[in-house]
């Protein structure tokens, strides 16, 4: 189990430095770097200047390396050694120090990447645990109930609004909550990111309602569907036959032999949908103004800001990579099957 | 005297198991196949027969080349195939077809009967596209199916059915040996004997070399001449029919055998002796030294643990088997 | 007269689908005493294994339709209320399944799933009920019982997996056992050993068994009476010897003559059934079997195609489906080399 574990562990680091490879060469691609942080006044000089600065005159493979082995000990900018002793003399505040995992410098922000990650990290993960919650209590819990209701009207009501909100945008949801919820019916005061230390969790909790709300909905509809076609898969298995033909009541065949077995796959789902959402959740911090790791990618997207982009895609393929192995853990906890692979 | 139409001479296959530590070692292997020799004649067919875990399908997918033997040689016509790559292949296939257990999950649905019938024809481009059609519904015919349905899809037809397009298929390119794996166990019973009857019928007609792997040893019995018993990778008896069914020389064969219900002689009495074996077959793993039938045989001895006894002529007939103490 | 053991009067099972009413078993009536084997032989989709549901109440909460009369130890199980069938089931009347692997939970021990069925129907401390299987896994032959008893299902053989759905089905004692198709998945050998288990469980308990399956030779050996199904309904019913040595209608031959016997003739052909069992949806009137019949030419008029056999008493306990003339049917037999 252990050796399963390290061993899941193992190949996820593998998966991660290649992620991170391809990113690099991906960033490369795109021409040189320098010119973007030069901006629109750029001489031919001052290009030389930035490209040398930023070590963009190395080797990639130079390069590559550096920011590999920025992201396990930390380095400092600016890159350019030379450069940099000159400037601890004459201006020693100019000089940054990016703790590993370093994630690269903006030189728009003036910030490391992992400093404008961490300004902006906070309200995305609240957003998408609070989402996550919501759309999965909701959702398994309407899916099981559609499932057991198959064919009657409970059951058709579900899926009907599940489909209907399922195919409505997150932009019209979000737009709709905002303008009805919060400003015509003020039902909910009007959302605005507070953290927990300016206004305690009562506060934060109002804070999210909204925004969570559009980003649950959608999920929770479709995990109503899943949920439902999961439990009727598992009630048709053979195994149910047996525990109803040993005279067990309905309950106990629904909830110890049919719902075990149908939320399994459900883990696998869950772990990669909240993943994905950790790497922002771009429409709904846009209709609501949530300063999130959305909003940062389509600042940094707008100002060209590559250094910035190249550590969001790091850190969302991150995310999506540890809640794999955290999933195929957990899995083998559940499944007695997995153990022994 | 010419070389037989297939000649297999110690097959070997080993599929390695891996450790469950972080690096994962090859710590052993599953004998699945474990130095299995016969032949089959043109036009002739051989039965294997032998219980789950036997290696039988196996030695099946080896022939036809689904899978690369770890050692050992495949004769074909003369020629050795058992290592041999892709080009060399590739018109052997013409040659050596199989015909599948499922005919539920082994034919594409989303492909029409056509399709799926003409598909070799495509691949070796042996047929004009202009014939195609006809050659098909010519092959439909022959294995009993309405020509005119080779538009429609395989959920359209019933089990037996399917197994007939199963056939089709396998005969489009005219081979000269088909490897047939269990191809009638997924069948009703009245169906069963529809499919074993067009099968002769096609051997008859087409002269083709047949190894029929199966587990039930009636139906080998009415298809096969000469018959195999396979047991944990290894043959333990090959014989003649009549000598096989009615003088078992192995142990195991008897128990087999006497293991098969049979309607006459429980209903009109005078019943054979009973053997029951006790316990699982072992694992392939570590198979029991010696003769690997001894942990279930009921005449093992000391010699049985410490010598694999060699598969040698017993008796008068053509009947070879692998024990130290055969039955007479 | 007191009434049978077990006594099934004219049982239907019906489906509604969007296609029209599938008819799984209709008009189905038998009998069975305690101790005695009742074989139940058929294709797929001959209605065996839905006929025999029904006892078990397993298509309560589902859209089938069940009717007649199931009298069972002098209680018509259908006209039970869901829960005091729940109550019977399991405990009284129980049923192992074709396929182990699949009929056992894979994510549960053995031992929990065995044991839920004891707690199911016994007050008694979860303590007990595990000794309880650990002696029934004993019982059925399950080597080192009390350390496999924690094991998951797929660490068990073919063959033990289906011990251990015996020893599940027979936990509580049932005085009705009900295996559909139990060695269908499993190698001659085996099947031979579970065979042998099952006969000499049923005479220790005194059991009366039903046995549901596709295969003749297995009725042969172990069943007291034999019930011939087609089409969702009872073609030819008799008693075992009788049933074999004298067929009486042309599905009963039809099946005998296509199977390969080990001891058979390999000079003869086999003879198939020619054609394909007929739908269950919107069944013609008449003889199901009629459309592959190679009778039907004997029966005068078009009766065959026109109006459904009754199953009639040809002599004592054996009853046939078919309008084909008796002495005809005589003829018949010898003509064609059935036993």
């Amino acid at each position: 189990m252990i050796a399963y574990a390290i061993r899941r562990i193992l190949v996820g680091i593998v998966l991660l430095l290649s992620m991170v490879l391809v990113v690099f060469v991906l960033f490369f691609a795109s021409g040189n770097p320098a010119k973007s942080v030069c901006g629109k006044f750029c001489t031919p000089e001052k290009l030389t200047q930035v490209t040398k600065v930023y070590g963009y005159d190395q080797p990639i493979t130079t390069q590559f390396g550096e920011f590999i082995q920025g992201l396990a000990v930390g380095r400092d900018y600016p890159v350019n050694d030379a450069y940099r002793a000159a400037l601890e003399k004459s201006n020693p505040d100019l000089v940054i120090h990016c703790a590993a995992p370093c994630l690269g410098y903006s030189q728009h922000d003036a910030a490391t990447v992992n400093a404008d990650i961490a300004k902006y990290a906070p309200v995305t993960i609240s957003i998408a645990v609070f989402a996550f919650i919501f759309w999965i209590f909701f959702g398994v819990f309407f899916g099981v109930l559609a499932a057991v209701f198959k064919g009657k009207w409970l059951d058709r009501i579900l899926v009907g609004v599940t489909l209907v909100v399922y195919a409505l945008p997150t932009f019209f949801v979000g737009t709709f909550l905002l303008q009805y919820v919060a400003i015509k019916w003020q039902l909910v005061p009007y959302p605005t990111y507070v953290s927990i230390a300016d206004g305690g969790v009562g506060g934060w909790l109002v804070g999210l309602t909204l925004p969570a709300l559009t980003l649950a909905l959608f999920y929770m509809a479709a995990y109503v569907r899943i949920t439902r076609a999961f439990v009727l898969e598992s009630l048709s298995e053979d195994y149910i036959r047996t525990a109803r033909a040993k005279g067990l009541t309905e309950r106990v065949v629904l909830f110890k032999h049919g719902l075990r077995a149908a939320l399994t796959p459900l883990l696998s789902m869950a772990g990669l949908d909240f993943a994905a959402l950790l790497a922002g959740a771009v429409i709904t911090e846009s209709v609501f103004n949530y300063q999130g790791l959305g909003l940062l990618a389509v600042i940094a997207n707008q100002n060209s800001d590559l250094p910035v982009l190249i550590g969001l895609v790091i850190v969302a393929g991150a995310a999506v990579i540890i809640m794999n192995i955290l999933v195929d853990i957990l899995y083998a906890f559940v499944d007695p099957r997995v153990r022994l692979r | 005297m010419a070389a037989p139409l297939l000649e297999v001479r110690d097959l070997v296959m080993h599929f390695p198991v891996k450790s469950r530590g972080v690096i994962a070692r090859t710590v052993g292997h599953v004998k699945a196949v474990d130095g299995v020799s016969f032949t089959v004649e043109a036009g002739q067919s051989l039965g294997l027969v032998g219980e789950s875990g036997c290696g039988k399908t196996t030695t099946g997918r080896l022939i036809t080349r689904l899978q690369k033997p770890t050692s050992g040689q495949i004769l074909f016509e003369g020629q050795d195939i058992a290592q041999a790559g892709p080009r060399v292949l590739k018109p052997l296939r013409r040659e050596i077809q199989m015909i599948f257990q499922d005919p539920y999950t082994s034919l594409n649905p989303r492909q029409t009967v056509g399709e799926i019938v003409g598909a070799p024809l495509v691949i070796h481009k042996l047929v004009p596209a202009s014939q195609r059609l006809a050659r098909v519904q010519e092959l439909l015919e022959v294995v009993g199916l309405n020509p005119e349905h080779y538009n429609r899809y395989p959920h359209e037809f019933s089990g037996g059915q399917r197994q007939r397009i199963g056939i089709a298929r396998a005969l489009t390119l005219q081979p000269k040996l088909l490897v047939a794996d269990e191809p009638v166990s997924a069948l009703d019973v009245s169906i069963q004997a529809q499919v074993i009857n067009l099968m002769q019928d096609l051997q008859r007609e087409f002269n083709i070399a047949f190894l029929f792997i199966a587990h039930d040893l009636s139906i080998v019995r009415h298809f096969c001449p000469e018959v195999a018993v396979m047991y944990l990778g290894k043959i333990v008896e090959k014989a003649p029919r009549d000598e096989l069914y009615e003088h078992p020389k192995h142990p195991y064969t008897k128990a087999l055998l006497s293991a098969v219900p049979n309607i006459e002689q429980a209903v009109l009495g005078g019943r054979r002796e009973r053997i029951r074996l006790q316990g699982d077959v072992p694992s392939p793993i570590n198979p029991p030294s010696g003769c690997r039938f001894r942990t279930r045989c009921w005449k093992a001895q000391d010699i049985c643990a410490t010598t694999e006894p060699p598969l040698q002529k017993v008796g008068a007939g053509a009947d070879v088997a692998a024990c130290h103490f055969p039955e007479q | 007269m007191s009434r049978p053991f077990l006594s099934v009067a004219n049982l239907a099972v019906h489906f509604p689908t969007s296609d029209g009413l599938v008819r799984a078993t209709d008009g189905l009536s038998y009998t069975l005493e305690r101790g005695k084997t009742l074989g139940i032989v058929g294709e797929s989709g001959s209605g065996k294994s839905v006929s025999s549901s029904a006892i078990l109440g397993l298509h309560r909460g589902t859209n089938a339709q069940v009717s007649g009369e199931i009298w069972f130890d002098g209680t018509d199980l259908l006209s039970l209320s869901d829960e005091d069938m729940r109550r019977r089931r399991g405990k009284d009347v129980a049923m192992i399944f074709q396929d182990p692997l699949s009929a056992l939970h894979p994510y549960y021990r053995v031992g929990d799933q065995i044991s839920e069925a004891y707690l199911a129907h016994n007050q008694v401390s979860k303590r007990v009920a595990r000794a309880r299987t650990i002696e029934m896994l004993d019982r059925v032959g399950i080597p080192q019982p009390d350390r496999r008893v924690d094991d998951y299902p797929h660490q068990f053989s073919g063959g033990m997996r289906q011990r251990v759905m015996i020893a599940m089905a027979l936990i509580n004692d049932p005085i009705l056992l009900i295996a559909d198709e139990p060695t269908t998945a499993l190698d001659v050998t085996v099947q031979a050993q579970i065979l042998d288990l099952l006969q000499e469980l049923q005479r220790e308990f005194n059991t009366a068994l039903i046995m549901i399956t596709h295969d003749l030779g297995v009725i042969a050996e172990i069943a007291d009476d034999v019930l011939v199904m087609y089409a969702g309904r009872a073609v030819e019913y008799g008693a075992t010897r009788d049933l074999m040595t004298q067929p009486a209608m042309p599905y009963t031959w039809g099946l005998i003559q296509s199977i390969p016997d080990v001891t058979r003739s390999v000079d003869l052909p086999l003879r198939p059934i020619p054609g394909n069992p007929p739908s269950l949806l919107n069944q013609p009137p008449g003889c199901a079997f009629f459309a592959r019949c190679e009778y039907a030419q004997f029966v005068p008029g078009d009766r065959c195609a026109t109006t459904l056999p009754d199953l009639l008493p040809l002599s004592d306990g054996h009853l046939k489906r078919c309008h084909l003339d008796h002495d005809l049917a005589s003829y018949a037999v010898v003509e064609t080399g059935a036993i």
